[in-house]
């Protein structure tokens, strides 16, 4: 597979996209961080081949790399919900899959958690967290505040990362468990780790 | 809109005549008892939940096996519930997946009460709008032929609004446990 299917889209309508700029409400994860690049590295390693999404600041560097990568189907979902349906597809053909999303498409996610449980499919959750150190926007609070009580309720395992340095670790033994033992394993990437939200006006 | 005039039984079953190697993903409820009445078979994965989730499940499935024809055979609440896939699927453009919306236009399993496509909302034209290679109505049960062929051959994605009469059929009530329905079927396809 050398080009995705939804690139002719992309670019078809870039010039339109590109007409009137605006700047993103903060800044995307600087490309020099390396620790989207240690989550690559753990895809690559247990052989992830399908990799869901919903559009995420925090998650830019990684959505770029899983996007480059022809081995790695990424699928830009409408809902996290999506995601979730996707991973029991994908395991049931055999292949491996990832979501990624913010800790407020948790939320989005809870019926379909069921899903997971019900049949024993392994799946490995990439949450973003908002709400929580340094966040100054009040309506991220309420969700980031029960995400990670709200993955466990749904049968997750949790764990947390604070530091860039136990990014890869914690991802690998992640990737893992899941894959290894059918489980649903969330990391959370916590607000610390992904670093201060710069706004623009 | 178009006289709902099908079957839904006799429908499901023409289209899974000579089934092959399709994989099946039948929607929660009426849908999955439908695929259990035409012929238990460990290519299909039962729903028995996860309500708005059954086209994801299939492009999830479409995408690890694009060697295999999938088949979603869903209602219309199913559908609606998760509208949104239309548009995923649209963006990834999966040549082997197949909808098929079995569509009375009411919520079956709660009573019987309206959809919203009992009020003109138009699914074709949805996925139309998100980019599937072709979708159309079957209301006649001589439509089943082509839909069958379209499922077999047809290149995705596609999308059959199949108009079934709104009547209580009996519950043809297949494998519940998950663990065994997912199992069964990846031992059939090998993919365990």
């Amino acid at each position: 597979m050398s080009r995705k299917s939804g690139d002719r889209f992309c670019e078809k309508n870039m010039l339109t996209l590109t007409a009137s700029p605006r700047s993103p409400l903060h800044n995307p994860t600087p490309l020099e961080t390396s620790w989207p690049d240690a989550i690559y590295a753990q895809f690559r390693r247990v052989g992830i081949r399908q990799v869901g999404y919903v559009p995420d600041a925090g998650h830019s560097r990684l959505i770029a790399l899983c996007q480059d990568d022809p081995d790695i189907a990424d699928v830009v979902l409408t809902t996290e919900e999506e995601g979730v349906g996707l991973v029991a597809g994908a395991a049931l053909g055999g292949q491996r899959a990832a979501l990624l999303m913010q800790s407020s498409g948790v939320g989005n996610c809870v019926n379909m958690f069921s899903l997971l449980r019900n049949c024993g499919f392994g799946c490995v959750v990439l949450v973003t967290m908002r709400g929580e150190f340094g966040e100054f926007n009040p309506w991220q609070v309420p969700m980031g505040a029960i995400t990670e009580d709200v993955l466990r309720l749904c049968g997750f395992l949790t764990y947390r990362v604070e530091s860039a340095d136990a990014v890869e670790p914690t991802v690998g033994a992640g990737c893992d468990m899941a894959f290894a033992g059918n489980l649903q394993i969330a990391i959370l990437l916590s607000q610390r780790l992904i670093g201060p939200k710069l706004w623009t006006r | 809109m178009d006289a709902m005039m099908l079957d839904r039984r006799q429908f499901v079953r023409e289209l899974l005549i000579d089934r092959g190697e399709l994989l099946v993903v039948p929607g929660l409820g009426s849908t999955t008892y439908d695929v259990a009445a035409a012929g238990d078979h460990p290519l299909n994965f039962y729903l028995w939940g996860a309500m708005g989730g059954t086209a994801m499940i299939g492009l999830g499935l479409a995408l690890a096996r694009p060697d295999r024809r999938v088949a979603v055979i869903t209602g219309d609440g199913d559908m609606l519930m998760g509208l949104g896939s239309l548009a995923t699927i649209g963006v990834k453009q999966p040549k082997n997946l197949a909808i098929v919306v079995l569509d009375n236009a009411r919520y079956g399993e709660t009573g019987m009460q309206p959809s919203a496509t009992d009020h003109g909302i138009d699914l074709v034209a949805m996925a139309l709008a998100c980019r599937f290679k072709h979708a159309r109505v079957v209301s006649r049960i001589d439509g089943a032929v082509d839909a069958r062929a379209l499922l077999h051959r047809g290149e995705g994605p596609l999308l059959v609004n199949a108009r079934i009469t709104p009547e209580d059929t009996p519950r043809v009530l297949p494998l519940r446990d998950g663990h065994a329905i997912k199992q069964r079927f990846m031992a059939a396809l090998d993919s365990a």
